[in-house]
């Protein structure tokens, strides 16, 4: 194990190396796939080879007689215990949501879709038993197309529903007022295109009937072990005491893992019903097919401003892609960007209208950002180009129009209330390291010299909301969960600190972070604090991590538990320096007496007096901890500016990202290192899906890009050195300041990258790029602009 | 993500792993590094009976200098290739092209033989064997054979080796003091070449005496652009190299994936022979 570096008690800020990272690099870890428990039963799925078909045929009898095997079972073998994934989120009264069962009844609709399961004593003959599982498909019409699927005559999905659409969304009203007072009205389709997670560890399951109880233990590669809890004992009936959730070591997920998917209903129904330990671990190959997708949403953008380039009101119309199901959220993803379109920007008519649209696809559901980035995306492209339809430098578009620090806390037209940001901070200080004015002059210089490479400026000044988040706000947009987030400080009498929080970490660093809030309260050192998380039996209060909450919300709770933890302390020490506790002080772990430097009571010494119980004050009970429930007062809103230096090779039409500089205001950082990494990986993260991601399908509904050897992951090789910086405007909503941070990267970067690349081909015609700007794309783009000039 | 069960052996000597192919019938397979097989057997696109692993064949694996040609095991991996002395000098393509070859790990597991006997259009290598003449030497029941480059790659994953036959090694002619640049087109850097143009030139006195291009990726098998070599002899300059290079996608049949369709795959060629000459010859 590395050495840890040694803390002082104010740790607070300061860039240590995480915790967690000497056993994941060593690989000590245990994910949940090395679980093993004797007489496990390994489960393997038949999954739909055709997007849309009726099931004639289903006879698993021949596997059965398959070497190691155990149990096989079709929809109508499983019977009561095919349990329907669960939606948590209908976000209209009139919202149409069929049933999704864990195993397809009569009919498939996405490529992937469960059809059978076999079980056999080790995963190789599970596999191998597969093939020996008859079915008969009735090929039917696929529909992948949203536009196709909600015209009359469409193939229905779900044919007892009679219709493709999801719901119809609607919000704000009054721009068609304003519009007719514009001297300038821009309008752009834009295609976000659907993304797949494609987290480094795969999904995987187990589930154990444990014997000494009733209980059933499900160790699994999730975000939300609490949150699925519930819903597996909703869905199941298994009662909500008898279920056990833990999540280990987690490798990624970027909302992937924040489901209810259906084999891990599928595996805890087995487990149940053979009374032996089931698991389930994905290949790569179903990964791409069955977890859920992301994105996916056709967006018409309408802004409307004067010709000074005043921005009077914005219209949104969007298709979003909910693929074949619904599943936790699917219908609410894109109402988390709804509020966001209107972005940093001051206007005075928003029109949001959103229909979601069923297809013959994979589920869509939360994806980094989880509609944010989609609408980040949208408004970043739109007021470039009405920039260029103004003739305006595109940052002064933006800064003729964005709010100003004095102008916080700042409600915007789509109804939230900023409560701080200093974009001018952040932009200022981009544009220096960027070398903004430098970089247009070298444009300049390659557009007057015809150089076959030409190079683009892409901004992005972003703001997005996270921090999921009050509890009231998520009920009145019918999400039928709460917020909040809970923590449980407990001092063992070793003067040893337990921080039981109900976050789920898979990657973020929340061992080293908490530990760091906890010690800058308690002054006890980060070495010295545990932070037990992920398991609904040792932490058992939470609501996870997904939407940027961890800390934003989390944080809150451990400061508000550790704060209360030391005020019960200071009555025990008060009791032992025989003073009242208004006469103590407590400074980096010590009670100190004030004024009586040789009164002095540590910590831990009130720890163990605690545990002793020898010597208590009257009234105050054996033990020490606090716990802490905490609803956030408002979503966190971090902000920045990010610029990309593009390099377009227009014979080739191959885009390559030359510098990359990001500003990020995160408020307060409690550990900038955790804060530049998170920042690193988003940054990859929104870059792959403007230049190298998209899940595409072909008409049939077959994912073409079903391996990742055709949906293309950057590599480090692919991605030049970030240059990173922050301003710090402190969250007046939070009481350490922070902000949420694991998804400000995706949401910024990807129409910083799509900005930069139209800026270099703007001369030459070009006003859109569609992603990712694969070199194809770009080279097409180029020539159909030539043509356009020509004609 | 879980092979079809097969059976295994790993012979010692050419003349076993032959026998064992002999033994196998068509349904046993050659292994060496396992890059581009283990794939296929994970996803089950096939299912051999047997695996006739020849990586500890010693007669396989090295580099040496035979003659007027340097003679490479094909069981050398793809990093032991590129860091040879002798390929650097005398079969410099060779170097480049495998230093583009996927990505370090790959580089080390997998062999120049395995991936020429794979035969994958979208390889890097069979594009240089082609253009630089190679002679593949073939192991069978009736002992050893060699076949030139133009008859080794036959179609689509396809080559002269047949089911019962081993490649044993793959001899290049030197080529001291040639210009050369291998120009590969992707879209990551660890992705499959969409377009790749391998380039040797031989210069005399500024000018282009003798140029080989072999192109990767625009048809079943890897194609030589002769048409452009012929081209570009007397080529002094960017704009003659430019001029030849308009011809490279005559006679090309490409394919149309996600990524390209045959129309772009034919302008990159052009582009991208250009390129590759460019800088093959510095001019």
């Amino acid at each position: 194990m590395t050495q840890m570096e040694v803390t002082t008690p104010t740790a607070l800020g300061r860039p240590i190396r995480r915790k967690e990272d000497a056993r994941l690099l060593h690989g000590q870890t245990n994910w949940t796939d090395n679980i093993q428990l004797p007489g496990t039963l390994h489960m393997a799925i038949l999954r739909s080879p055709m997007a849309h078909a009726r099931i004639t045929k289903l006879d698993v009898s021949a596997a059965l007689k398959m070497p190691n095997v155990v149990a096989a079972y079709g929809a109508a073998e499983l019977g009561d215990l095919n349990g329907s994934v669960p939606c948590v989120w209908p976000v209209t009264d009139d919202i149409v949501m069929p049933g999704f069962p864990a195993l397809a009844i009569d009919k498939v609709r996405h490529v992937g879709d469960c059809v059978a399961v076999v079980l056999a004593t080790d995963a190789v003959h599970a596999a191998d038993a597969l093939e020996a599982i008859e079915v008969d498909y009735e090929p039917l019409p696929a529909v992948v197309n949203m536009e196709s699927a909600i015209a009359d005559g469409s193939t229905i999905v779900h044919d007892d529903k009679g219709t493709n659409t999801c719901y119809v969304y609607n919000l704000g009203g009054g721009y068609d007022e304003v519009a007719a007072k514009a001297d300038v009205i821009v309008k752009r389709r834009f295609i976000n295109q659907r993304l797949i997670p494609a987290f480094m560890e795969p999904r995987a399951v187990v589930a154990a009937p444990m014997g000494m109880s009733d209980e059933i233990t499900i160790w699994t590669s999730t975000q939300i072990p609490h949150v699925l809890r519930v819903l597996l004992a909703l869905v199941t009936g298994i009662p909500e005491n008898n279920l056990r959730v833990v999540a280990p070591d987690v490798g990624g997920g970027f909302g992937g893992k924040l489901q209810c998917y259906r084999e891990e209903i599928l595996v805890t129904q087995l487990a149940r019903k053979l009374g032996r330990p089931v698991k389930w671990t994905e290949t790569r190959s179903e990964d791409m097919v069955a977890t859920h997708h992301g994105r996916d949403q056709i967006q018409d953008i309408e802004i409307a401003a004067t010709s000074d380039g005043k921005m009077l009101g914005l219209k949104v119309t969007l298709l979003a892609n909910m693929g074949a199901y619904l599943q936790i959220i699917t219908p609410g993803v894109p109402l988390l960007g709804m509020f966001m379109y209107p972005a940093i920007y001051k206007m005075d008519a928003y029109d949001f209208k959103c229909t979601g649209v069923f297809t013959n696809t994979t589920p869509t559901d939360a994806y980094r950002g989880a509609g944010r980035p989609e609408a980040t995306y949208a408004i970043e492209r739109i007021v470039d180009e009405l920039a260029a339809e103004l003739g305006m430098e595109p940052m002064e578009l933006r800064k003729k129009n964005w709010i100003t620090h004095e102008e916080f806390p700042f409600t915007t037209v789509a109804g939230l209330t900023y409560d701080t940001g200093n974009y001018e901070a952040a932009t200022a200080r981009a544009m220096e390291l960027f070398d903004y004015d430098g970089l247009r002059a070298e444009q300049a210089l390659r557009r007057a010299s015809g150089d076959p490479v030409q190079l683009g400026i892409g901004i992005s000044t972003f703001t997005e909301m996270c921090g999921l988040a009050p509890s009231r706000t998520l009920g009145a947009l019918k999400y039928v969960a709460g917020g909040w987030e809970h923590c449980t400080v407990r001092l063992l009498p070793t003067g040893k600190v337990e921080v039981v929080t109900g976050t789920s970490p898979h990657g973020q660093g929340h061992e080293t972070a908490w530990s760091q809030i906890a010690s800058s309260v308690l002054g006890v050192p980060v070495e010295d604090i545990e932070v037990i998380h992920s398991d609904t039996g040792r932490a058992p209060y939470g609501m996870d991590t997904y939407g940027s909450r961890s800390l934003a919300v989390g944080g809150q709770a451990i400061k508000r538990a550790s704060d209360r933890l030391v005020e019960k302390a200071k009555v025990i020490a008060a009791h032992q320096l025989e003073c009242s506790p208004d006469d103590i002080e407590f400074v980096e772990g010590v009670f100190r007496v004030k004024g009586d430097p040789e009164k002095v009571q540590p910590l831990g010494a009130v720890a163990f007096e605690a545990f002793t119980a020898h010597n208590l004050p009257p009234g105050v009970e054996p033990t020490l901890s606090a716990e802490a429930t905490v609803d956030p007062e408002d979503f966190s809103y971090p902000h920045g500016t990010h610029l990309a230096a593009m390099e377009v090779d227009t014979e080739t039409g191959k885009v390559t990202l030359r510098k990359y500089v990001c500003v990020d205001d995160v408020g307060i950082q409690v550990n900038p290192m955790i804060v530049e990494g998170q920042v690193h990986g988003g940054l990859a993260q929104g870059i792959a899906q403007a230049m190298y991601e998209g899940a595409s399908y072909d008409e049939d509904g077959n994912l073409q890009t079903a391996s990742l050897a055709d949906y293309l992951i950057p590599s480090a090789m692919d991605l030049p050195s970030f240059i990173t910086d922050t301003t710090v405007t402190p969250s007046t909503t939070h009481p350490l300041g922070t902000k949420g941070v694991g998804e400000a990267g995706a949401i910024a970067s990807t129409p910083a990258i799509i900005n930069g690349v139209v800026d270099a081909l703007r001369p030459l015609g070009v006003t859109d790029i569609t992603m990712p700007a694969a070199p194809m794309t770009v080279w097409r783009a180029i020539q159909s602009a030539k043509a356009g000039g020509a004609a | 993500m879980i092979p079809v069960a097969f059976d295994y052996v790993r012979p010692s000597t050419v003349d076993e792993a032959v026998a064992a192919l002999v033994a196998g019938g068509e349904d046993a397979k050659v292994m060496v590094g396992g890059q581009s097989l283990m794939p296929v057997l994970r996803l089950r696109l096939g299912a051999p009976s047997l695996i006739v692993d020849c990586s500890r064949i010693d007669e396989m694996i090295g580099i040496r200098e035979e003659g007027d040609s340097i003679v490479i095991g094909a069981g050398t991996t793809h990093h032991a290739v590129m860091n040879n002395d002798l390929v650097k000098r005398y079969v410099t393509l060779l170097a480049q092209a495998t230093a583009t070859v996927a990505d370090p790990q790959i580089r080390h597991r997998g062999t120049m033989g395995g991936s020429l006997a794979h035969a994958d259009p979208a390889g890097d290598l069979p594009a240089v064997a082609a253009a630089l003449d190679a002679t593949f030497t073939i192991a069978g029941p009736g002992g050893r054979r060699t076949v030139g480059a133009s008859d080794f790659f036959v179609d689509y994953f396809t080559t002269a080796v047949g089911d019962d036959e081993v490649l044993a090694s793959v001899s290049f002619p030197k080529r001291e003091g040639w210009g050369s640049h291998y120009e590969k087109f992707n879209r990551t850097a660890q992705a499959w070449a969409i377009v790749g143009v391998a380039a040797a030139v031989r210069m005399e006195g500024g000018r282009i005496a003798e140029a080989r291009i072999g192109l990767t990726n625009v048809g079943t098998t890897p194609i030589r652009a002769r048409s452009v070599e012929a081209a570009l002899v007397g080529a002094a300059d960017a704009a003659a190299i430019a001029a030849a290079s308009e011809s490279a996608a005559d006679g090309t049949a490409p394919t149309t994936d996600i990524h390209a369709d045959a129309e772009y795959r034919n302008h990159l060629t052009r582009v991208l022979t250009k390129r590759a000459v460019q800088k093959a010859s510095g001019l």
